[in-house]
């Protein structure tokens, strides 16, 4: 089947960006499609590659970036929530005149069209958050 | 409230596929971002032309409440915006009676035309739903 | 047309689950998961209520979150199937829609 997951809460903030990455990695092991991974709220977060949490804990940020490498997974980052909280890609960095991008690997900031589309597009959708 | 470009980037469209949308909105404004950002969504995804359900339960239906004055406390009035649905051919406004009645609220309290449900219809409506979204 | 609900707030911190409970149909399903899964607990206020909608409703427990919080699958409540994340994706899929009940 094609899954979407919606994801609003930051990384270590709350649980559910870890319960998000565990179903997407369990869907993705049993052969389902992974249509789309959208990062809403205080989601948008989970898009930082800025992010150093200690050695002995899981890297959140990483681990989604190399998911999406591995599976070819379309991570996206909802640009109003992104715009709010900081999450910038080179060209919202260009076109809001700031001095830097953090956007994480594998992550595109994109409008909340995608998540609808997302439902339109996959069999499922679940949302994780708060 | 109204998109921004980056917002549309030419997103109208036009697959034909018709799918049930709930929204679900639990939360009260002001004290946290989900309403509003939720309404957001229920915006943006008004140009997609799906067949939409927004419901408020539990501290959601102070969403709708009338007379909502946030000017001292600095957020944005958003309820107004509520108002809007209906230009954007969103209409199905359900609110749950046992949460209304726990609030002490009336529909008169409401500044949007809602149609109230209870629980189980509430539920049995959410059922029919192939994407049930949450904030 | 069956429903997953999910619950991830524990019962004793927020009405998430009380809310469900109240609107989930007849032959849905409840996937307790996070701090959730201290609803399933036997023994708690709750077991009465959660007897009773075992009556109507499937209800799941996410293992891994069990273990987290130091609870064993003998701690969970008669009726209460335990999952894993493995069984979070197949209860997904089986079902119509999943609705979070945050």
């Amino acid at each position: 089947m094609k899954l979407s997951v919606v994801l609003n809460e930051g990384p270590y903030q709350h649980q559910a960006a870890d319960t998000a990455y565990h179903f997407t990695r369990a869907a993705l092991a049993k052969g389902h499609e992974i249509y789309r991974v959208f990062f809403y709220h205080d989601g948008v977060n989970n898009g930082t590659r800025l992010t150093t949490p200690p050695q002995d804990d899981r890297n959140i940020v990483a681990r989604w970036s190399a998911l999406a490498e591995e599976h070819d997974l379309d991570l996206v980052v909802c640009v109003a929530a992104a715009q709010r909280r900081g999450i910038v890609d080179e060209s919202e960095q260009k076109r809001h005149g700031k001095d830097a991008n953090n956007i994480a690997p594998g992550f595109r900031i994109s409008g909340l069209g995608q998540l609808i589309e997302a439902g339109i597009e996959s069999d499922r959708l679940v949302v994780f958050g708060d | 409230m109204e998109p921004s470009p980056e917002e549309y980037e030419g997103e109208e469209y036009a697959g034909g596929v018709v799918k049930k949308f709930m929204y679900v909105n639990r939360r009260a404004p002001h004290g946290t971002v989900y309403a509003q950002e939720a309404l957001e969504v229920v915006l943006i995804g008004a140009a997609f032309e799906q067949d939409v359900s927004v419901v408020f339960i539990d501290d959601g239906v102070y969403q709708i409440k009338k007379d909502q004055d946030p000017s001292a406390i600095g957020t944005k009035n958003f309820s107004k915006t509520f108002r809007a649905l209906e230009m954007y051919d969103v209409e199905k406004l359900y609110v749950e009676k046992e949460s209304m009645q726990a609030r002490g609220l009336t529909e008169d309290d409401l500044n949007v035309p809602v149609e109230v449900k209870t629980s189980e219809e509430i539920g049995r409506l959410m059922e029919e739903q192939d994407v049930v979204l949450s904030f | 047309m069956a429903l997953l609900h999910t619950v991830n707030k524990s019962p004793f911190e927020k009405n998430s689950l009380e809310t469900c409970l109240r609107i989930a149909i007849e032959g849905s399903s409840v996937l307790l998961i996070e701090d959730g899964v201290y609803g399933a607990m036997k023994g708690t206020a709750l077991n009465g209520a959660l007897s009773d909608a075992g009556n109507r409703l499937q209800f799941y427990v996410l293992g891994p979150d069990l273990a987290a919080r130091g609870l064993s699958e003998a701690d969970v409540m008669e009726g209460i199937e335990v999952v894993d994340y493995d069984g979070f994706v197949d209860l997904v899929v089986e079902h119509d829609a999943t609705h979070a009940c945050l």
